[in-house]
């Protein structure tokens, strides 16, 4: 057991939205976690980032926790809407394997955040994910609180198309949501997102983002260039199928030297992957996928995903 | 004798699947110990489950197997001993036995004497028999869906399992479930009992040391006193009741361990949006039960269901969040209901266009089309049934705009409602209450125990959209197949012919299957599939006897309501003896034909000869009745008609009694047979008797 972090004493003031990000940090690192930074390419979610899309494959323990800003272009509301919202943050966890107390150490970090769970409802709902583009699914719970989603909790069974052996549990935490929650206040936009130690001044999220997801929605839903997204989408795929091409030659080449096949980027592959996903979404958004190019769309990139993660579990292997 | 108790505990095992693990893991059990001969005499076994746990506690298990003496008989006497010495035969039969050669018997039988062997088996104990075998049954339970989570995958589970508790009495019993040892300690409630384990001193203790867990783990019990709850929360607004709403029960009562209800307001301006919305939201997405004042309408009140009990101040808090949830929601539905009513329906048509409907055969807009033509051919057949006045204009709507609530905010969010949100907005956007309440039960009934669509204009669509969805499907190969039916065609089949059954639309099987359009082989198998499922219809909707519903299908499965009346009219009168027995005759008349037509013998009529005295009977009775019976029939009076039939009893008894049919004379022959075809054929109009199962 971890020494007791200062958080879990009891705390008047409901945190800011940085605090929320710190305990969450400082919890789970207290607990062997490695800390990232958020993912650097455009991404739908925390599990696209490879921290998890490519940790969890192969045999190999890990734990890890980042922030993640999460875009879902169709979600955008100009800034209008007190609870959507295009770029969300999640804290993202990945537990590989899972320890016999997962769900424990969870509630234990809700109070570290100062949640009393003796004043509040919690129930684990049945949710299953599934991630079509990635290749993955999971089974788990929706976390409820007083009838709000606060995490979602997975047990992720295959990504990328691979089985999992071991298995890992992800727990995403909204933090909009969950400090919306924890303030007690009726818009994300009245977050307190910082609050000055001398002053008491605050800084909301609406003063930190109001203004971009309004942008960003006006680009999305009015603005996206629909031809010349096909291209971009043509274009991020075409590279990414050439140099998959390469990778899986090479690592089937058996003269390649054990340097020569690690020296292939999948990372980089990985990328254009995820900017055809981002790419799809702002497609979606801006109403230029019908119901039957969207299947074929999905499995467009899906198979790239596939492919990288089964050039990844053969680096890993070689 | 001993109690045996088993717990399992689980991470929350999903709602919906806890009733029937439960179910299962007793049956196991009970099988198990009854196999194993260790049920005691008043064994009793009881099943509790909780979101964490599964365990049954059974009482009267006996400590061990009753020991057992088997008596096994070897080769005869003279064989195994020569001279009173044993032979190598007499020895191998001992070790087989597995016993000292001094102790074989000799057994005298009919055939001989032989040798034999007394074997004694001692019973396993409990302890043994339940550690080695108990195991595999739990880990055999049925879940719809499973997951791994150990390392190198040893089994799959609903979810993992945490802690396994198996006492017999005080005694754990040495067994290992998913890598995890029983042992005797359970674990009360997540937060009001916390971490610490609950040790279990005597198996019989189980509910009452949960309960001090804050744990009931008795499933009737949480469901009463969730009732009670909800009742006494209600209880606090004037006039009120909450609605009932027995799968909501279901599930929060396996959605807790230790219940308590809180009932939440929220602002009357949301009582603008329709109930469906309303209700949905509060039910389907935040497992709410709703409230209705004194006159039945929604009050804005809403009870929730929780996993806990907490003070006031915690009362305060899950009331306020709660409320903060639903409002939120209410205010999205509000949002998209106004931003759809910028888009009447009418303009929704072309949008259809980007809604796939199947991709191989079109999207909505494609399928709107159709239905359009369907409706109409149905509409046409409808006009010349003076008994069913609708609105043919109206009904155009209706079908053309049935589909553009697929487009809608409102149905992307809440799917369930589709169909429900075209009717609440064809009613705001003026298209009038004909138009409306057609496109709103366009998809009732959605299952065997839901009403059909109220109106005339409802039942045609309700009707074409779904013979135009079994046609088209049919003709590009996705009929279903065994227990796989993806596009759910057998629902919609179903639901065509509970409409028929139901309604007053003169409409038969088979001219729905013409307004459907199918052609060619792809027409005889929507027929067939229509007509399995009226036997289905029959048999398990109505509850008709199967051979009641063969004998009346064969006789004709075209007119729904008709073989219907005709079932009825059969089932009332088949317990009678003198029906029984014209059964029984009938069958024996079909027989006969069968074997005449084997033989190729010609059937003659009963005029070409002088008949005997029965034959010419029946003949004369047969002819008697025939034409009452006939008319009858039309008029559908099936009863009256099958009392007539019954009538025939003396005539065929006797003729059947005294008449060689198969005479050896030709002509006589002939004039026999064709006179049991006549009979056959005037009597079998309302049912094929040959059907019906007698004595």
């Amino acid at each position: 057991m971890p020494p007791a972090t200062t958080s879990s004493s009891v705390q008047t003031a409901p945190l800011t939205f940085q605090e929320l990000l710190f305990r969450l940090q400082g919890f789970w690192a207290a607990r062997g976690c490695v800390l990232q930074q958020p993912y650097d390419v455009e991404v739908g979610a925390g599990t696209m980032a490879p921290e998890t899309f490519l940790r969890v494959l192969g045999p190999k323990p890990y734990r890890v926790g980042y922030a993640q800003p999460s875009r879902r272009p169709a979600d955008g509301r100009y800034g209008e809407n007190p609870n959507r919202l295009f770029r969300h943050t999640q804290f993202q966890l990945i537990l590989k394997p899972p320890p016999v107390n997962v769900q424990e150490l969870y509630l234990q970090s809700l109070e570290a955040i100062g949640i009393d769970l003796s004043k509040h409802d919690l129930k684990f709902e049945e949710d299953n994910w599934e991630g079509p583009t990635v290749g993955a699914w999971g089974v788990g719970w929706q976390v409820m609180m007083d009838g709000m989603e606060i995490t979602q909790f997975t047990y992720f069974q295959q990504c990328g198309g691979l089985d999992l052996d071991p298995i890992c549990a992800e727990l995403t935490y909204g933090l909009e949501r969950l400090c919306a929650f924890m303030q007690d206040v009726d818009s994300v936009y009245d977050v307190v997102w910082a609050r000055d130690p001398e002053t008491g001044a605050a800084v909301t999220y609406g003063d930190v983002r109001l203004t971009e997801e309004l942008q960003y929605s006006v680009y999305n839903f009015e603005e996206a260039d629909v031809p010349r997204l096909w291209e971009h989408f043509n274009s991020y795929e075409a590279e990414a199928q050439a140099l998959l091409a390469k990778g899986n030659a090479v690592l089937a080449d058996e003269n390649a030297t054990a340097q020569e096949k690690r020296r292939f980027p999948l990372m980089s592959t990985y990328e254009l992957a995820l900017k055809c996903s981002n790419l799809f979404n702002v497609l979606d958004a801006r109403g230029a996928i019908s119901v039957t190019e969207r299947v074929g769309m999905i499995g467009r990139i899906r198979n790239l995903a596939v492919g990288v993660a089964k050039i990844y579990a053969q680096q890993q292997a070689a | 004798m001993a109690d045996f108790l088993l717990e399992i505990g689980l991470e929350e095992v999903p709602a919906r699947m806890i009733a029937g693990a439960e179910a299962e893991l007793g049956r196991r059990v009970n099988d198990l110990l009854s196999r194993e001969r260790l049920l005691g005499p008043g064994a009793k076994l009881t099943s509790y489950s909780t979101p964490r746990r599964l365990a049954v506690l059974v009482e009267d298990v006996l400590a061990s197997q009753a020991d057992t003496e088997e008596k096994l008989t070897g080769p005869s006497w003279k064989v195994a001993f020569k001279d009173g010495a044993p032979t190598a035969a007499a020895e191998a039969f001992a070790k087989k036995a597995g016993v000292p050669v001094a102790a074989l018997e000799k057994v005298t039988t009919a055939k001989g004497e032989y040798v034999g062997a007394t074997v004694k088996k001692t019973g396993r104990t409990a302890q043994e028999l339940l550690a080695s075998e108990l195991p595999k049954e739990v880990l055999g339970i049925y879940w719809a869906k499973n997951m791994y989570w150990r390392a190198g995958k040893p089994e799959r589970f609903v979810r993992p399992v945490r802690w396994v508790v198996a006492l017999l009495d005080s005694a754990v019993v040495p067994l290992e479930i998913a890598g995890i040892a029983a042992g005797n300690a359970s674990r009360g409630h997540r937060i009001l009992h916390g971490d610490h384990s609950v040790v279990l001193p005597l198996a019989k203790s189980y509910v009452e040391v949960m309960r001090k867990a804050f744990v009931v783990a008795d499933v009737a019990e949480r469901r009463q006193s969730i009732r009670k709850a909800l009742d006494k929360a209600t209880r606090t607004v004037a006039g009120a009741r909450w609605r009932e709403d027995e799968a909501l029960v279901e599930t929060v009562v396996h959605l807790t361990e230790w219940p308590s209800v809180v009932l939440g307001d929220f602002e009357a301006e949301y009582l603008a949006l329709p109930e469906e919305v309303l209700v949905t939201v509060m039910r389907d997405h935040q497992k709410y039960f709703a409230v209705e004042g004194a006159d039945g309408k929604l009050a804005p009140h809403f009870l929730t269901v929780l996993n806990i009990q907490v003070d006031a101040e915690g009362e305060a808090t899950i009331r306020h969040g709660n409320q903060k949830v639903l409002r939120a929601r209410f205010k999205d539905a509000r949002f998209f209901w106004e931003v759809d009513q910028k888009t009447p329906l009418a303009e929704r048509v072309e949008s259809l266009k980007s809604v796939t409907f199947q991709k191989e055969l079109g999207s909505y807009h494609w399928k709107t089309e159709e239905n359009l033509a369907v409706a109409e051919r149905l509409a046409r057949m409808l006009l010349s049934d003076y008994g069913v006045k609708f609105d043919s204009y109206r009904l155009k709507t209706a079908v053309k705009l049935a589909k553009t609530d697929l487009t809608t905010e409102l149905v992307k969010e809440f799917t369930e409602l589709q169909g429900v949100i075209g009717g609440l907005y064809a009613r705001a956007q003026g298209l009038g209450e004909t138009v409306a309440c057609a496109i709103y039960d366009q998809y009732r009934p959605a299952s065997t125990e839901d009403a059909i669509p109220s109106t005339v204009e409802g039942q045609v669509l309700g009707l074409a959209d779904r013979i135009q969805t079994i046609t088209a499907m049919f003709g590009i190969g996705n009929a279903p197949t065994g227990s796989k039916d993806p596009f759910a065609l057998r629902r919609a089949a179903n639901a065509i012919v509970k409409i028929l059954a139901e309604s007053k639309l003169q409409l038969t099987l088979a001219e729905v299957v013409e307004a459907g359009g199918a052609e060619g082989s792809n027409r005889d198998l929507v027929t067939a599939f229509l007509r399995e499922r009226l036997h289905f219809y029959l048999k398990d909707v109505c509850g008709f006897a199967y051979d009641v519903v063969n004998a009346v299908l064969v006789a004709g499965a075209n007119d729904v309501r008709d073989a219907i009346s005709r079932a009825d009219a059969l089932t009332a009168v088949r317990g009678s003896e003198d029906f029984a027995a014209i059964s029984a005759a009938f069958k024996r008349i079909k027989n006969i034909l069968r074997q005449a037509e084997e033989k190729q013998f010609a059937l003659g009529s009963p005029k070409d000869v002088t008949l005997s005295a029965e034959a010419q009977r029946l003949a004369d009775s047969a002819a008697a009745l025939a034409p009452e019976v006939a008319s009858l029939r039309q008029v559908r009076s099936y009863g009256e008609a099958l009392a007539l039939i019954a009538t025939l009893r003396p005539a065929v008894d006797a003729f059947f009694d005294k008449v060689m049919v198969l005479d050896p004379d030709e002509t006589v022959r002939g004039a026999h047979l064709g006179l049991i075809d006549e009979v056959l054929r005037n009597f079998s109009g309302i049912a094929d008797f040959s059907e019906m199962v007698t004595g």
